[in-house]
């Protein structure tokens, strides 16, 4: 569309001003705090260089948070991802009704991470629904939510529940592009169900596949909504996330720049995989 | 057979799945005594008690927090998708130079961890004067939902046909008539779909309001809840009761509109 040069920035002007005012002025922000050692009280803000981030890495609860997260990555992209999959296509088939088990699949999608928490607070107390359960076999109280060594599982297995929808979501859709008569042609040509899907659906499902991955391990390296409601990050940090350090650091201790420090290490890890999010898109835009 | 067998498995699958939720709805309608004295946690109540909401809608105060969603919720959409609407017409209308840059900032700002932000934000609402406030969530939600929508709405007109808007120029109309009579009416229903999306997230938002609100009185649902789960951590039913309630309403409006829910969810992620 023609016009003078500056007619498109007109209209860019209020949403972009806005954007840069909430988020793209405080990432500098924070990057230039995670240089400090603010409190955020004191008027005045003292430099000192790289020491947040030596502190970090000499900071247990950090690493262990660190690791957690590696263990949410996995996960999420071993058991999210193919676990999506799996349900999309087993859905995906052309039944009367099939429509209803997907809309009911979708559900957990829609509930926030407050009451997801609470919902399977009630699953993993010591005397909780499975651990009732598992107590008509036999099995005696696991501490889902307490042994310092399963909670992260546990809490995992909570952030599952509403991811492994969202990926069957988007395969789904991809689905959805696969032209029907490619797979009828290979039907024609002798290729049993195991061949259609790897040789001609699950090629077909390179790009939501990418998408998934980018969009789970995104996801997986910013989760805190379900660690901060359901344990804290307890006991004793074993289930912290770097989300969830970040924001008791700056939030209950007051130490905003070390805070900080944690976000841009949280936001560096992350950016990598938001790249390749990017680069998708573009190509898609280019094509 | 085969279809005997596929809604056999697909039964199964969705009653394990929704487990959780049939665990909370059936402890919402229990007594403690029931709950304390069995632990069948899977069986529906033999009596359907009904007081556990009236308990966490009046003492609870689920009430006031119920309300709070609402009044962040609905300027935030609305004021989300009027800004966007804008950013996305000059992205899908215009050709100048900076236009792919800009619809990058917009991509990648929507998947930056929210730790990044979330000193800033919350440094700046002191500073506005509008921490504590409805207005401090109210901005951030549609300061940072610009991002997705505008993606969002650019994809959806850019495939307007432009020999509508041709007929338009040569009419003499301005620019901003164009948005506001040609293109806006013709985006209503990536408007539709993407305003349901946009309120369901919205109204599920916890870090934010944790972050920005202190008074009991403007925490909106989610906050309240988790606020709740200190004070009346025994009541097993009546928090459960307050799940359910702060579930509801994102529960029926997808369930009334799941096509364009779904829709939505996946024009923004796999389509591009």
């Amino acid at each position: 569309m023609r016009g003078k040069w500056w007619v498109p920035y007109a209209f860019l002007a209020p949403p972009l001003v806005m954007y840069s005012i909430w988020v793209l002025l405080p990432i500098f922000q924070t990057l230039y705090l995670s240089f400090t050692n603010w409190d955020g009280v004191s008027p005045s803000i003292n430099f000192v260089g790289l020491s947040n981030f030596k502190r970090l890495f000499e900071d247990p609860y950090f690493v262990t948070s660190l690791w957690n997260n590696v263990k949410w990555l996995v996960g999420f992209t071993m058991i999210s991802v193919p676990g999506g999959l799996g349900i999309a296509m087993f859905l995906n088939q052309k039944f009367t009704g099939s429509k209803v088990y997907k809309v009911l699949m979708y559900l957990p999608m829609t509930l926030s991470f407050v009451v997801i928490g609470q919902m399977w607070s009630w699953i993993l107390e010591p005397q909780g629904a499975l651990n009732s359960f598992l107590n008509l076999f036999g099995i005696h109280e696991i501490g889902w939510l307490s042994d310092p060594d399963i909670v992260t599982y546990s809490l995992i297995m909570a952030a599952l529940w509403r991811q492994i929808p969202y990926a069957m979501v988007i395969f789904l859709a991809g689905l959805n592009q696969v032209p029907s008569e490619l797979v009828e042609a290979a039907y024609v040509d002798g290729a049993n169900s195991w061949q259609r899907f790897f040789h001609v659906i699950l090629p077909m499902l390179r790009p939501a596949t990418v998408v998934a991955i980018t969009v789970n391990i995104i996801d997986s390296l910013r989760a805190f909504d379900i660690v901060y409601v359901m344990t804290r990050g307890g006991p004793f940090y074993s289930s912290s996330v770097m989300a969830n350090y970040m924001y008791i650091q700056a939030f209950n201790n007051y130490q905003m720049g070390y805070g900080a420090a944690i976000a841009v290490i949280q936001f560096l890890i992350t950016l990598g995989f938001i790249v390749i999010y990017m680069r998708n898109v573009l190509r898609r835009e280019e094509a | 057979m085969k279809k005997i067998l596929f809604h056999a498995f697909a039964i199964i699958l969705v009653t394990v799945w929704l487990f959780p939720f049939m665990v909370t709805l059936f402890t919402s309608f229990k007594t403690m005594d029931n709950l304390m004295t069995s632990r069948s946690w899977w069986l529906p109540p033999k009596v359907w008690h009904t007081e556990n909401y009236l308990k966490a809608w009046k003492d609870a105060n689920m009430s006031r927090y119920f309300l709070n969603t609402f009044i962040i919720t609905i300027p935030a959409v609305l004021g989300t998708l009027f800004l966007s609407s804008l950013g996305a017409f000059a992205l899908s209308w215009y050709r100048f130079k900076f236009s792919k840059v800009i619809l990058m900032i917009f991509v990648g700002g929507m998947l930056v961890p929210f730790q990044m932000l979330l000193i800033p934000v919350y440094r700046l609402s002191i500073q506005l004067g509008i921490y504590n406030t409805y207005w401090g969530v109210i901005l951030f939600h549609i300061a940072f939902q610009i991002g997705f929508c505008t993606f969002f709405l650019r994809n959806f007109m850019k495939t307007i046909p432009a020999s509508i808007f041709d007929a338009a120029m040569i009419d003499g109309a301005k620019h901003f008539t164009i948005y506001s009579k040609i293109v806006l009416p013709l985006t209503v229903p990536a408007l539709a779909a993407l305003g349901i999306l946009e309120f369901t997230w919205i109204w599920n938002d916890y870090l934010w309001s944790l972050i920005l609100i202190q008074s009991d009185k403007y925490k909106p649902i989610t906050l309240g809840l988790a606020t709740l789960q200190g004070e009346w951590v025994t009541q097993w039913n009546t928090m459960a009761a307050g799940s359910i309630i702060a579930a509801v309403v994102p529960l029926v409006v997808f369930l009334m509109f799941q096509r364009y829910f779904i829709e939505g969810l996946t024009a923004g992620s796999v389509k591009g």
